[in-house]
Order: C-alpha cells, then structure tokens, then sequence
C-alpha cells in the first residue's frame, strides 16, 4: 500500500483537466512532428521551451514527454508511406514497411507499428514503474564523488555512443562543459568569460543555447536539404491489422519491449539504437531471414516496439538520478531547471506529485496515440501536403517570438541566432549538438560536484577511488574512454582478408 | 476482410522488389549515394584549429582567473582542466582526420539559403526593437518563401501575410505578449 499510494495519486495528477489537455497537446505535436521529415523531437521540445514558462511544472513536463513518444508513433507513418524516415529511430522500419506498402499491406504495417508502439511503451512504464524507485533508492545516499563520476560517465557514454565521430562528439561536450562556465562562479563570485558584458553575468541561458543549437540549426540546416524529390504518398487502405498478423508480431514486439526497455535505460542509448538492434535481432532469430527486406512484418513490429520501449525507459536515468541520457532528455532535464526542480534520486520522495504524474501521463499518452494513429492515420498523411517551404518561416517565427517572451530581452533572441549558426556549422563540419547541449546542462552539477569532492577529500584525488561506487563508475569510465583505441590496435593486429582491405583503400581514394 | 488482405498481396512483390531498391543493403547504399560529399581533410583542419584556438583562449582566461590548488581549486581551475581537454582532442582530431572523415557535408552551391536565412533572422533582431516584428517578420516569410523555398510570388506573398496576421493575434491580441509591434 506505502508503494502504491503515491502511484495512484500521480492518477489523480493527470486527471487533472488542464494536464490532460496539455497531454493531449503534446502527443498531437509529437505525432505531427513525427510525420513532418526535418524537425524532430529535441529540435520541437527545444522551440516550445518559452511555453513551459508559464505553466506548472508537472503540466510542462506531461506535454514535453508526450512530444517525445508522439514522434515515435508518427515517424513511422513517412517510413512507411514515402520511405522517408521522419525519425532517426524509424530508419529501419522503412526497410520492411515500404515493401508492405507497395504490396498493399501499408494499413497492416501502419497498425501493427501502433500497436507494437503501445506495447512496447506499456512494458517500459510498467517497468519503469518499478525500477525508478529502487534506482533512485540506491543512489540516495550518494555524495559529490559519486555524482561527479556518474555525471562524467553519462556524458562520455553520450559522446562515444551518438553521432559518427567520437572525437568530435567529446569535443563537443567538452565546448558544452565550456560554456556552462561562462558567468558568476559559485564559489568565489568572480566573473568568468563575461568580458564585462552584463547579460552574461548570470551565465548563458539555456533555454536560449537549446533553441538555437537545436531549433535554429536545423531550420537552417534543412534550408539547405530541402531541394531533395518528394514522391506521393501510397494509398493506406484498412489500418487495423488481422489476428494473424497480430499473431506473427507477437514474439517480435515482445522482445522488441524487453530489449528497447534496457537499451533505454543506458545512457548514450535511446530509441534510434534500440530500433537498429531488435531489426537485428528479429533477423537472426527468423526462421527464414531472407523475408527482411520483402515485407516481413517482424521488422516493422519488432523495432517499432522497441524504440518506444526505449524513449519510455530512458526517462529512468533522468528522473531517478539526474543524469539525462541522451540529447532530447537532457533538454527536458533543462526545462525541470527552468521550472526549479532538480531531478535526482529525491525526486520521488520530494515530489511524488511530479514523478508520479509525469510517469503516470504516459499510460494516458500513449492510449490517446493509439488512437490517433489507427483510426485518424489519414489526417496526418493530410500533413505531409503542406510544403516545408511554407513551414520553415513558421517555425523560425516561433523560435524567435517565444525567445523574446522567455525575459523580454532581445539579447536571449540574438543568442538564439547566435546558437543557430553555430548548431548549423557544427552540423556541416561534422560535431553532433547533443553531446554539446547535454555536457551543457550537466556542466554546473559536475563542477560544483568535482570541487566539493576535493574539498572533503583534501584535494586527493585518490579519494575517488577509494568509496566503491564514484570508483566503479570511474573504471568504467576509463574502459569506456579507452575501448576504441584498444579496439583499433587489435583490429589491426588482425590480418583483414583481401575483400575488407580493397574495400578500405577504396574508401581512402 | 480475410479476402481482402489476400488480393493485394499476390502480385508482382518479387518484380517490384526488384525495381526498387528495397533490401537494406541496396537502400544504404542508395542513401549514401544520394547524401552530400563529405566536409573533407581541409574541412577538418580548418574545424580542428578553430577548436584548438578556443582551447589556447580559454586556457590563458582561466589561467588570469586563478587556477588555486588542487585543495582549494579557485574559479579558474575547471575552465582549465576543459580548455586542456578540448586541445588536446582537437590535436588529435587534427591528426586522426587529416584524410578527412567520414563525417561532415561539404558546403554546396545549396549553401547560401541557410546563410540568407540567418542574414534575416539578424535583421530581424536588429529592426524588431526599433519598428516592431511585423515588417520584418513579413519580410523574413516572404524570403524563405519566395527565393528560399520556391514558392510562387502570389502564394509567398499571401502567405506570408497571413502568417504574420496569426502571430500578431496570438502573440500580440490573445496573449499579450510584450513583443515590439508596430500597431
């Protein structure tokens, strides 16, 4: 009863008309930026960031999660239609549910992917349900070593695991690290990297840094893309699928939901990896694996399920320790700053409200999206008519507005831009803008931590490794940081057969 | 509904398969094909020196902040500690991506929109305070629309008004933002 007290009173949280209402706002965004190609969810949670402003923590958070998962649901839609994945986490589904869309089966791919979706997100909130309290138990009596090591290893976790260069992600974390210092020191007061200039001296903003890395940069980035043929979308005729295929889905979407609930819960996870690794899985694990790629439905269901398995459970680490675990959470971990609250391991305990509205919203979200993308699935294909050349100024509109409003100060919307041409550049020049945003966010916490640490261990470093948690989060942190350069010595040790070794030196030419 | 779901599925699929692309492999291959060069070994030096720049820069600031000791770090201590890390991987990068990496896209005859694009988002901030966000918000939907986005000049044109008509009577009418506006 003591446990599910709390959890039943979160019910009474999201039965609250107004955050039902911004539940449902949330999971209608999510879903059309799902469908829309180009913006994707941490580029929308970050736009809409002035909106959380004025509303209650809880009811800001209910609407921001439900943009996350909505996009889930709706990415698949594009993926299916147009072989035009609307998430990086929906790429694979492309490769079975078009072939199913060209035989005529678009409705069944489309239904069996909302299914999946639901059901991997029900297992991951009921798992989640029970996991973040034990989580977050265990990391109560941590102290500053241990949140020191934790926050370094998610952010070397996020770097190594995201974006194609490793280099560049942790140079980006490491600029992100950077910027968060800029402003009044805590501890001594002095001014750091403000070169006198007084709108810097309470640090820069991040709801500023989020929406111009995230928002701006890939408005300006897709200005770019665009020109790219669009081909007409194919014809879905009935949506629900029959009991066989439901049937023939059943042990994908069940391993889709275990494996995306765990990879969710690693930092440097998420959906995108999740959806990739149960598509390989279900490959592997078929009896005929030469069906992949010919409108298997297991690979639709399977990673469908599995990435919003995952974008569920990677609410764990965010909220039972504080530790963001991928881009698009670091910007939610932002917006509960903004609103006073520093998510960690007393959340639950301080806030259950919070917690257990935020948690239990999602079984309402996702209900809600179920039931738009079966029966309502036509609407949103009505969406992808509307010509991004007309969108692009909206959203750009958005941004710069709701900066403004955020403090009244045209100087947050500079830094908008400002932020915008860098995201874009970072993007061209090949550095991944999560790990940057995220290092951002966590940057303050692990400086504060690191100097407290060296305060009550007398500046000896060793004392890190001498309390058995901030020390096994250390080793790993090394076996992290190190694994690619052992990886490449033993990879070259090995003789590569002729075909790999041509295959590279054409890669160099 | 059982007959249904079986007509559709009879023709062709092995025939079009093949006409289109459609294994993962043959799709990878197809998206690689079709993305954007890569940004190349100059791109990568230019990017790496930038970075290493900020690094020297941020390591004389934190060094004017005071380092203190590792007892009692002072205010310049962790900006240090960063800036040294940020150079030494950006030497690093220097050197792992001198061939140029697999990362990146180099820049295109495509990538003057997005240099348009924040010339009117410049604009927009410096005229916003002085005659308020319609004139240039107006102007900013008519260039993403017109040239940037190839509309045709009687839809950029309409459309761009109404767009400004909506964000006037949200921001300015319903919510009463302060925003500088004209009317």
């Amino acid at each position: 009863m003591d446990f599910f007290g709390p959890v039943l009173d979160g019910f009474g949280t999201v039965l609250d008309p107004t955050n039902l209402l911004y539940c449902l706002v949330g999971v209608v965004i999510g879903m059309l930026v799902g469908v829309l190609p180009g913006l994707g969810p941490a580029a929308t949670i970050a736009i809409l960031l002035p909106l959380t402003y004025g509303i209650e923590p809880v009811t800001a958070i209910i609407m921001l999660a439900g943009i996350f998962y909505g996009a889930q649901y709706g990415g698949t839609i594009t993926s299916v239609l147009l072989r035009l994945p609307g998430e990086a986490s929906s790429v694979v589904t492309v490769f079975d549910g078009y072939v199913m869309a060209k035989q005529g089966r678009a409705g069944t791919a489309l239904g069996i992917a909302a299914i999946g979706s639901f059901a991997g997100a029900t297992v991951s909130i009921i798992g989640l349900t029970f996991l973040a309290p034990l989580v977050a138990s265990f990391a109560l009596d941590f102290g500053p070593p241990e949140y020191a090591a934790l926050a370094l290893l998610g952010i070397l976790l996020v770097a190594t695991i995201s974006g194609s260069s490793k280099n560049k992600a942790i140079i980006a974390a490491a600029v992100g690290l950077l910027l968060a210092t800029v402003g009044r020191d805590i501890f001594t007061g002095a001014e750091r990297f403000t070169f006198g200039n007084l709108s810097l001296a309470d640090g820069i903003d991040f709801a500023p840094l989020a929406m111009g890395l995230f928002g701006i940069g890939e408005i300006l980035y897709n200005l770019e893309d665009r020109h790219r043929a669009a081909s007409a979308p194919v014809k879905v005729k009935r949506v629900w699928p029959s009991g066989k295929d439901i049937k023939q889905a059943a042990p994908a979407m069940g391993r889709g939901s275990v494996l995306g609930f765990l990879l969710g819960i690693l930092p440097g996870g998420g959906a995108t990896i999740s959806s990739l690794v149960s598509y390989a899985v279900e490959k592997k694990t078929a009896k005929d694996p030469s069906r992949f790629g010919r409108g298997a439905i297991e690979g639709v269901a399977g990673p469908e399920t599995a990435n919003n398995a995952a974008a569920t459970s990677s609410f764990i680490p965010l909220l039972t320790l504080g530790i963001p675990a991928n881009g698009t959470m670091a910007i939610i971990f932002g917006a509960l700053l903004i609103q006073g609250i520093t998510p960690g391991p007393q959340l639950i305990g301080e806030d259950p409200e919070l917690f257990w509205g935020v948690v239990n919203s999602m079984y309402i979200g996702n209900i809600l999206l179920l039931m738009m993308s079966i029966p309502l699935v036509g609407v949103f294909i009505r969406i992808l008519r509307i010509r991004a050349a007309i969108l692009a100024p909206i959203t750009a509109l958005i941004t710069m507005l709701g900066a403004y409003t955020i403090r009244n100060s045209i100087f947050d919307v500079l830094m908008v831009v400002v932020f915008g041409a860098l995201g874009y550049l970072m993007k061209k020049f090949g550095f991944e803008p999560g790990p940057l945003v995220l290092a951002f966010v966590l940057g303050g916490l692990l400086e504060s931590n690191l100097r407290r640490s060296l305060l009550v261990l007398e500046g000896d470093l060793g004392g890190f490794l001498t309390r058995p948690i901030s020390a096994t989060l250390l080793v790993v942190f090394v076996f992290v940081a190190l694994w690619p350069i052992a990886k490449g010595a033993i990879d070259k040790n090995k003789k590569k057969p002729l075909v790999a070794q041509i295959a590279t030196e054409k890669e160099k030419v | 509904m059982q007959k249904h779901k079986e007509a559709p599925e009879a023709p062709e699929p092995d025939a079009d398969t093949e006409l289109d692309a459609a294994t993962p492999e043959e799709l990878a291959e197809l998206w690689e094909a079709e993305a954007p060069p890569k940004s190349g070994p100059i791109a990568n030096a230019a990017s790496s020196l930038v970075v290493l720049a900020l690094a020297v820069a941020g390591v004389i600031l934190s060094i004017g902040l005071d380092l203190g000791t590792p007892q009692t770090p002072k205010a310049g201590m962790w900006p240090f500690i960063v800036s040294i890390i940020i150079g030494v991987m950006a030497l690093v990068q220097l050197l792992v991506g001198r061939r140029g990496g697999k990362d990146g896209e180099k820049f295109s005859s495509y990538s003057w929109f997005p240099l348009i694009g924040f010339a009117t988002l410049i604009l927009l901030v410096i005229l916003m305070p002085v005659i308020g966000f319609e004139v240039p918000a107006l102007l900013l939907s008519f260039v993403w629309m017109r040239w940037l986005g190839g509309e045709r000049w009687r839809s950029a044109t309409l459309y761009s008004l109404i767009v400004v008509v909506i964000f006037y009577l949200i921001f300015i009418v319903a919510l009463g933002t302060s925003i500088p506006h004209l009317i």
